[in-house]
């Protein structure tokens, strides 16, 4: 579980996260939206330690996080995975070496174990015949699963997902989704991902915090965005057509 | 005043590369990989310069000395003198500035842009360590590179002012012999070595911090080369000054 209490963030004068507290469960798909520039990768950004938050503080299963304590943050983040919007492959390592990556560098298996565990990430990902491509070589969904397998290869306790279907096709993007909340289940940790698609909200928002200019405007679930009488919410939500029709046909 | 606060933090940037170490048998091919890239694969460019650098100094050497009374052996001198004290590590720095400081700005400034980088840092790798340390010890060989433009330097001399019927091969062999000071030699190294840390860090400096897309990346490749260079000037002024003068 992962708790932040009233975290805010500035860059110059301009204030981007503006005392957001929220806890995201352990064993859920929690979903952080908002429209793009409403500070969901600051915030996640500063989840993560890699920018300092102005106040406000953020606990990890209760303890917590002081960038400053390079080796507890260190020992943190071992146990933290992350899927990029891009994706964040290394380029110049193959498939396989990317998902070795993290044991490489934080396990004292034998190659031959390391191998055997990411052959059984690749196949829990159903990833096919790429094991020696290079990222440049596969595409967009191929690698958010290389992604995903390199951010769960060390079983962690936090997968962190930024827009993980961004640049999808809506199947691909299903996919993916479904992906990441099988494993959040199957491996029980907490996930937190940022997103400004409802399909993915509706499909996955287990827990969902939505955000307005930096500040936490509503908090609930898949069911309960549908039905939420906030005006931003209901803008956010009700944007596409697909969606204003769906609320059509309720009524109806 | 803004050049302080980029010298400060290239300074805080070489602090955090020599502390908390990556596991070394991935340091270890890390060096082996940056060995092949930034000295192997500059050995062609360097020995194609250093031998043609050589020949015009000895053909410009001899155009020069148009008085029948100076002596044979000083094209051979000159020719020595030039190509060991300056034009080999100075000037062959410079083009490496160019080659092997765009290829690390580039390098590290595209891993900046895809979030590679920020990668690294979520794992709890220290980035600085894994990707500028492997740099640093690799361009220890550095000195090989030199070496070796000395040597094809003065060949290129020998060639062109023999083949050229400026001067004798007896003569020639006779000038590099002349006058050889051994601490010209270690002054050399000594420059070389700076300047090869030089090499390393300045150009990812420019990557590690660069922000934007990919013309940014293009945009810090030519910022590097032009600090890098210029950084391997001044350095060349204090070391002449404070060795030779």
């Amino acid at each position: 579980m992962i708790e932040i209490n009233k975290i805010s963030k500035s860059f110059s004068s301009l204030k981007i996260i503006d005392e957001v507290s929220a806890t995201f469960e352990k064993g859920k798909t929690n979903l952080i939206i908002g429209q793009s520039g409403s500070g969901k990768t600051v915030l996640m950004k500063c989840l993560l330690g890699l920018h300092d938050v102005d106040n406000g503080e953020i606990l990890y299963d209760g303890k917590k996080f002081i960038k400053d304590d390079i080796s507890k943050v260190s020992n943190l983040r071992k146990q933290m995975g992350m899927v990029f919007q891009g994706s964040a492959l290394f380029d110049s390592m193959s498939v396989i070496d990317n998902i070795i990556f993290p044991l490489r560098m934080f396990s004292d298996k034998s190659d031959s174990e390391m191998l055997e565990r990411a052959r059984e990430v690749i196949e829990r990902v159903d990833l096919k015949d790429v094991d020696n491509k290079f990222p440049s070589e596969i595409s967009g969904g191929m690698k958010k699963r290389v992604a995903i397998a390199r951010a769960i290869v060390l079983n962690p306790n936090y997968l962190f997902c930024d827009e993980p279907n961004s640049g999808l096709d809506p199947k691909t993007a299903i996919i993916i989704d479904k992906l990441i909340q099988e494993i959040t289940v199957e491996y029980n940790i907490t996930t937190i991902i940022n997103t400004h698609d409802m399909n993915s909200v509706m499909e996955i928002g287990d827990k969902i915090i939505f955000l307005v200019d930096g500040k936490k405007i509503w908090e609930g679930n898949n069911k309960e965005i549908l039905n939420t009488e906030d005006k931003l919410v209901n803008d956010f939500v009700y944007s596409s057509e697909l969606f204003k029709k769906v609320k059509l046909s309720q009524k109806n | 005043m803004r050049i302080f606060f980029h010298i400060g933090r290239y300074f805080i940037m070489i602090k955090y590369t020599f502390s908390k170490f990556t596991k070394w048998s991935v340091l270890k091919k890390l060096i082996f990989q940056e060995i092949e890239d930034l000295i192997l694969g500059s050995i062609g460019i360097v020995a194609f310069m250093s031998f043609l650098i050589g020949g015009v100094v000895a053909i410009q050497t001899a155009l020069a000395i148009e008085n029948p009374l100076l002596p044979g052996n000083l094209i051979g001198f000159a020719t020595r003198q030039s190509v060991i004290l300056e034009f080999a590590p100075t000037l062959i720095s410079i083009i490496m500035a160019g080659k092997v400081g765009s290829f690390i700005t580039s390098s590290i400034g595209t891993m900046r842009v895809t979030e590679q980088i920020d990668a690294l840092e979520v794992m709890g790798i220290n980035s600085f360590n894994y990707l500028i340390f492997p740099k640093i010890i690799s361009l220890l060989l550095y000195p090989f590179l030199i070496t070796l433009a000395m040597f094809l330097g003065i060949l290129g001399g020998y060639i062109a002012s023999v083949y050229a019927g400026f001067s004798t091969s007896f003569d020639f062999i006779q000038g590099i012999q002349l006058d050889f000071k051994v601490f010209h030699i270690i002054y050399t190294y000594i420059k070389t070595i700076l300047f090869a840390f030089v090499l390393a860090t300045i150009p990812s400096y420019h990557g590690f911090y660069m922000k934007g897309g990919a013309l940014e990346v293009g945009k810090a490749s030519n910022i590097s080369f032009v600090w890098t260079s210029s950084v391997i000037i001044i350095i060349n002024f204090i070391v002449t000054q404070l060795l030779l003068a």
